[in-house]
């Protein structure tokens, strides 16, 4: 197929030397290709970031109708481990950056380095995550829709230790203080507080996960010696991406953990 | 018919086969994309026919909450996520279409050449990519509400329904130009080459498909006058939903001011072409009621809306698709259908709509209401002649259908490089063009410069005139062929 297409070129000469090893059959040069690939990632990212603002935009409309409830609520997540991870992603999007400057210079193993730095990075950011989770969890700080959910209308919740449960104590000592129906309110809030945050953190979580399969799959090829000064294009593209990874944490880590 | 049908017809199928020739490229920019879009959108189409062949869907095209989330017990769930992978399908045809249009452009194909189908579809991939992921959003909060009852939309969990409405609405406005904007294209292709004049006022046209995909973004709202936001919410959403109409008159005054005087040939695509600045006449006007305050209280969820709305979506852009398919058929194919079955399937299809929805705007403004199905005796005689024009609209339809099919059966009528004289690069390669559409690049000139073809016999078609050698008197008669 590729010679096929080389030949083709060469009879109407769209351009005088051969067919550069990494061309499509659709380009003419590689500079196009790679302006193309670089418009459609930067599009992509677009929708990406819109796809995201939905979510803000439900957050925000929440958040103003219950701005107390909300911050009483984020009292509840651990600023520690959303620090950390807040840190480990900054520190992987600089090691994806540099990992396009290796791309660039056909530096393989440092690129290698610095794909395999991204990767760990991401693997403990989510390793943090599911610490995170799972104390929710078992806490039952979880969509008031749910069984174990402390904040289930119907039939709320109780910790199994319940008497040395702190985050139990300390919301009991918050509530016990108001009016049946402030009560109320504020739990079905806090419930949805929590909804909130499980939805926004765990779409990002799961941006984080395809973002280790894109990373993956670039170190396999980098492996094999793809890339150099003129194919480097998958890993700038999976760089870019990383980047938004990273920029919609640094908003989701003030916007749930810093309001309380 | 929103989400499989309009959204993904004109860009989609006609935009992917006829852009890139238009354009005088060899290919879109993402072939591979291109084939996974069609993969997500029979995905999605999937999870409609399991929507349909398990509960069914009974909350309407607009999913509106809290009725979706905690009430109904229909299949919401497959239809909503369905949607989400159709709405993905949409973003990367869009997608596609937009770097196309900026990276595969060869030389001499200045913006300005460009025709105006190209402009409507990139207008149109813009929409696509800004609003579509707002929608992919909602539809799953959505589905998480209902799964998981978050308390997002439902008020009894303490939810916001008119959020919902408001995320629903950025997209599914902006949505009616995705559907509505490559329709337009598509006639301002079809008047200038059937009037053979060049099409008045191409930078206006032009420049209003652009302003339409950016005014479409501000006008929500006015799907929202009785939801209960703020009356200076709805004064501005009213006043800005009349600037729509500016771009939209633009386009259908300067497809009239083509057609005057010109040399028209009444082939089947045109009858369409035609079709749809009726229809689309109509539909537009009957939108400013809806846009009027006062007027859309009284009409709010009654079947003017219905009627409004079938006028737009059905009657300009699927009567502008199928004359696009009747437009480059002979391209697509290599053959020629029955100009007399395609006309007169195209006749009763008009026919049968004019008679099936003009009814319901009268039923509708008496206070017919929409979403019932059942109505009070006073409507009876308004349905009964809907019901036959739908009748009459389904055999149209079927006939413009068979005579496609037939082309293509038995003894075929080979069809020309360019049977309909049309300047735009996509009739230069052969009919069906070769797998990267030109076999030597196309030199590019105005899209819209009917001199620089001529009818020839021998090829029963129209073939180039060199534009330094040939004889301009030549293509002069050319062009007078069908006086
Ligand atoms: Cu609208």
């Amino acid at each position: 197929m590729t010679t096929a297409s080389a030949d083709a070129h060469g009879h109407h000469g769209d351009h005088g030397h051969d067919h550069p090893e990494h061309l499509a059959h659709h380009f003419d040069t590689l500079e196009q290709q790679f302006d193309s690939c670089k418009l459609g990632m930067w599009a992509f990212l677009l929708t990406e970031v819109l796809f995201f603002s939905g979510l803000f935009v439900a957050y925000a409309t929440l958040r103003a109708n219950n701005p107390e409830i909300f911050s009483l609520a984020a009292s509840f997540l651990d600023t520690k481990w959303g620090a950390i991870n807040t840190v480990v992603l900054l520190i992987s999007s600089f090691t994806a950056a540099m990992s396009v400057r290796n791309a660039q210079l056909g530096e393989t193993s440092k690129l290698k380095a610095n794909l395999i730095i991204t990767l760990l990075c991401a693997g403990a950011f989510m390793g943090i995550k599911y610490v995170e989770y799972s104390h929710k969890w078992h806490a039952g700080l979880l969509p008031p829709g749910l069984e174990n959910s402390m904040f289930n209308p119907e039939n709320p919740w109780v910790p199994e230790a319940a008497h040395h449960d702190i985050d139990y104590l300390k919301l009991q000592a918050e509530v016990n203080v108001m009016t049946p129906e402030e009560r109320v309110h504020t739990m079905t809030t806090l419930g949805r507080f929590f909804g909130v945050y499980f939805f926004l953190t765990g779409l990002h979580g799961v941006h984080v996960l395809i973002g280790i399969g894109v990373i993956t799959w670039v170190l396999f090829r980098a492996n094999r010696g793809e890339f150099g000064p003129d194919n480097f294009t998958a890993v700038d593209l999976t760089a870019l991406y990383w980047h938004l990874v990273d920029l919609v944490w640094i908003f989701l880590f003030p916007l749930l953990y810093l309001i309380a | 018919m929103v989400f499989l049908v309009i959204i993904p017809g004109i860009p989609a199928a006609l935009g992917n086969f006829a852009l890139p020739m238009m354009l005088g490229a060899k290919d879109v920019a993402y072939p591979k994309l291109n084939r996974f879009s069609y993969h997500l959108w029979l995905t999605g189409a999937l999870f409609f026919v399991i929507a349909l062949l398990t509960k069914g869907l009974d909350t309407g095209w607009t999913f509106y909450a809290p009725y979706s989330t905690s009430h109904s017990d229909s299949a919401v769930i497959w239809a909503t996520m369905g949607a989400f992978i159709l709405g993905f399908s949409s973003i990367f045809t869009g997608l596609n279409m937009l770097v196309t249009v900026h990276k595969m452009r060869p030389d001499g194909m200045t913006w300005f050449r460009m025709p105006l189908f190209i402009w409507a579809i990139y207008a149109t991939a813009v929409i696509q990519i800004l609003a579509t992921p707002v929608i992919g959003i909602a539809l799953l909060m959505l589905t998480i509400e209902r799964a998981l009852g978050v308390g997002i939309f439902d008020p009894a969990l303490g939810g916001d329904p008119v959020l919902f409405e408001h995320i629903f609405w950025f997209y599914s406005h902006p949505a009616v130009y995705v559907m509505v904007l490559p329709a337009m294209g598509v006639v301002s292709e079809l008047i200038s080459n059937f009037s053979r004049k060049p099409i008045f006022g191409y930078r206006s046209i032009a420049f209003s498909s652009v302003a339409i995909a950016i005014f479409s973004f501000i006008v929500w709202g006015h799907h929202m006058f009785v939801s209960g936001q703020s009356d200076i919410v709805n004064v501005v959403f009213s006043a800005l939903t009349f600037s729509v109409a500016v771009p939209s008159a633009i386009k259908v005054f300067n497809w009239v001011a083509t057609l005057y005087k010109g040399s028209i040939s009444l082939d089947t695509p045109m009858w369409y072409a035609l079709a749809v600045i009726w229809l689309f006449g109509i539909g537009g006007l009957t939108g400013l009621w809806l846009g009027t305050l006062g007027t859309d209280i009284h009409l709010h969820d009654t079947y003017f809306v219905v009627a409004h709305f079938h006028f737009v979506m059905v009657g300009s852009a699927i009567f502008a698709f199928i004359g696009g398919i009747f437009y480059w058929w002979p391209k697509m194919f290599g053959v020629m259908y029955n100009e007399c079955v395609a006309k007169l399937g195209c006749f009763l299809a008009f026919a049968g709509f004019n008679i099936t929805f003009l009814p319901q705007f009268v039923a509708g403004s008496k206070g017919m209401p929409r979403r019932y199905f059942d109505y009070a005796p006073e409507f009876a005689s308004y349905n009964y002649w809907s019901s036959i024009g739908a009748m009459v609209l389904g055999v149209g339809l079927s006939i413009a259908l068979y005579s496609l099919v037939r082309s293509l059966m038995g003894e075929r009528k080979v069809a020309p490089a360019n049977p309909w004289g049309a300047v735009t690069l996509d009739w230069q390669c052969t009919s069906p063009p070769p797998p990267h559409n030109f076999d030597h690049a196309p030199p590019v000139e105005g899209p819209y410069d009917h001199e620089l073809v001529r009818w020839k016999e021998s090829l029963n078609g129209y073939e180039p005139v060199d534009p330094v050698d040939g004889d301009p008197n030549l293509a002069r008669m050319g062009s007078a062929k069908t006086v």
